[in-house]
């Protein structure tokens, strides 16, 4: 196999990867943020079955989960999964709007209470001031920790392999098995290591562009 | 009856009684120095008045309407707190500016928003009259009624363009008025302390609340930036302008104040004119709190 046709058929693995990747963001950021809201809630049932889940998606192995998301509705339900993207789509938004939630709970309580106190005061609903006043303030502090989470969900797109998603890591494993050749796994490190390293310089520059602030 | 009346405001945080009755009145123009040890109940009672603490018992009363009843308002619903916090502001010892918006933009949050939320309910209302001409007939043509309906929404749009212009003006004013004009760009991070108090007050003062309050304005900073604060307090101190300021600057309190209330542990030990409490205080605990504060210096 030549160069230029592991690079084509990697490519559609990466299609696949990155596909996963920015769904998986663009739906668990703001579920994190609900399930944050969640596991702070006055009414206490609600913040220990949130909590609870929490723990268990935490505490459990992604890769089990992605099984269990395929294989549970067919075998258990009559319902089986009619996509293996979805199925990992969904474990992946779930176990990391429950990584995300826990930072942002973190962020959102750092706020001090003060900044609440004097929305308050000026007459702000309680809409108004975590939207206008504290979320931003949240979005400054959680940058870093955020940024760590999102480089590791790059990574983690690689178990969708397990339930036999095409994506990077299973194309070149593919590739290595039917051609005998090691290096195509190199290569879609060198996939992962870029994408990374573009990720980092964007997370980098949006950290900046927030500095005009100290607090 | 005076401007502001307290009647009977108590405090408990279960079984720990911080105020133990309150009563007092204010007329429209005066300055009321609350004085008193840490611990005393100064800080909670300024916290009860701007509805950051819901008082346990008691009322309180603004140019003779009912603001407050504990018994009518102890659960009062978000909504109906926010309207009646608006009476009052407060500038807080630590600031509490909002890092990141500039000086100007701190000053013209509160009003903005306010003014938003009243902007959209009056767009929801021109889109259900829209609605009900659409979806009902009616003799003659409808299109008088939607141009009638278009005319009255460019003239919303356009009001509240002027209204911001309007705002941006009073800012520059207010920033003015707190001499901190050349700041109006800058973020509080790059601020003193005083100054960061001065932009507190003008921001408090932008909602023109009837009473305003100060919570130790100065406790946070440093000796010489608190003279600049004070300075600017006294400069507001006008006739239509109530203020309550909880203290600990005695010769402030002295000088400024048309009334002066000693608190001790949850109660108004004494309290009279500057010249009377500080000049002949007639209870023990004032004049041994009043030697000690003399001391200090």
């Amino acid at each position: 196999m030549s160069f230029a046709e592991v690079t084509l058929e990697l490519l559609k693995g990466f299609a696949v990867t990155c596909q996963l990747f920015i769904l998986t963001l663009v739906l668990a950021l703001p579920l994190g943020l609900i399930i944050a809201f969640g596991s702070m809630s006055r009414f206490l049932p609600l913040k220990y079955v949130t909590k609870a889940f929490v723990w268990v998606i935490r505490g459990t192995p992604l890769m089990l989960q992605v099984i269990a998301v395929f294989y549970v509705p067919g075998l258990v339900f009559d319902l089986p999964m009619s996509s293996r993207m979805l199925a990992v789509l969904i474990a992946f938004v779930i176990n990391y709007a429950c990584y995300f939630s826990e930072i942002y709970r973190g962020g959102i309580e750092s706020i001090s209470k003060g900044q609440y106190e004097a929305g308050q005061v000026l007459g702000l609903t309680k809409t108004q001031i975590f939207f206008k006043i504290v979320l931003f303030q949240v979005i400054k502090r959680i940058i870093p920790p955020m940024s760590n989470e999102i480089i590791t969900l790059v990574k983690d797109t690689s178990l969708a392999r397990i339930i036999a998603v095409e994506e990077l890591t299973r194309l070149s494993q593919d590739i290595v098995n039917v051609y005998g050749i090691v290096w195509p796994l190199f290569y879609a490190g060198a996939f992962y290591l870029v994408f990374n390293g573009l990720l980092s310089v964007l997370l980098s520059w949006v950290e900046k562009k927030m500095d005009f602030y100290k607090g | 009856m005076a401007f502001l009346e307290v009647k009977g405001i108590k405090k408990n945080y279960g079984s720990l009684q911080v105020l133990k009755g309150i009563d007092f009145s204010l007329e429209k123009g005066e300055v009321l120095a609350i004085i008193g040890s840490s611990g005393s109940g100064k800080t909670t009672l300024l916290r009860c008045l701007n509805m950051l603490e819901t008082p346990s018992e008691g009322s309180f009363y603004l140019d003779g309407d009912l603001v407050y009843d504990a018994v009518r308002h102890i659960k009062a619903n978000d909504a109906e707190l926010r309207k009646k916090r608006l009476h009052f502001g407060l500038v807080f010892q630590n600031f509490n500016l909002f890092p990141q918006y500039n000086v100007k933009q701190n000053i013209m949050l509160a009003p903005k928003l306010l003014r938003k939320k009243a902007l959209s309910a009056a767009k929801k209302e021109l889109g259900k009259k829209r609605r009900i001409v659409f979806f009902y007939p009616m003799k003659g043509s409808k299109k008088s009624f939607y141009d009638l309906l278009k005319k009255e929404k460019a003239r919303l749009l356009a009001e509240d363009k002027n209204f911001i212009e309007k705002l941006s003006d009073k800012a520059d004013r207010l920033l003015d008025g707190v001499n901190l004009s050349e700041k109006a760009n800058a973020y509080p991070c790059q601020l003193s302390g005083g100054q960061s108090q001065r932009v507190a007050i003008a921001r408090a003062l932008a909602l023109e609340p009837d009473v305003l309050c100060f919570d130790e304005p100065t406790s946070a900073l440093d000796p010489e930036l608190t003279g600049e604060v004070l300075k600017v307090i006294r400069g507001l101190k006008s006739s239509s302008r109530t203020m309550i300021v909880v203290t600990h600057e005695m010769d402030f309190a002295r000088s400024v104040a048309d009334k002066v209330i000693f608190m001790a542990d949850g109660v108004i030990e004494e309290e009279g004119t500057p010249e009377e409490v500080f000049g002949n205080p007639k209870s023990e605990k004032t004049k041994a709190f009043l030697l000690k504060a003399e001391d200090r210096i």
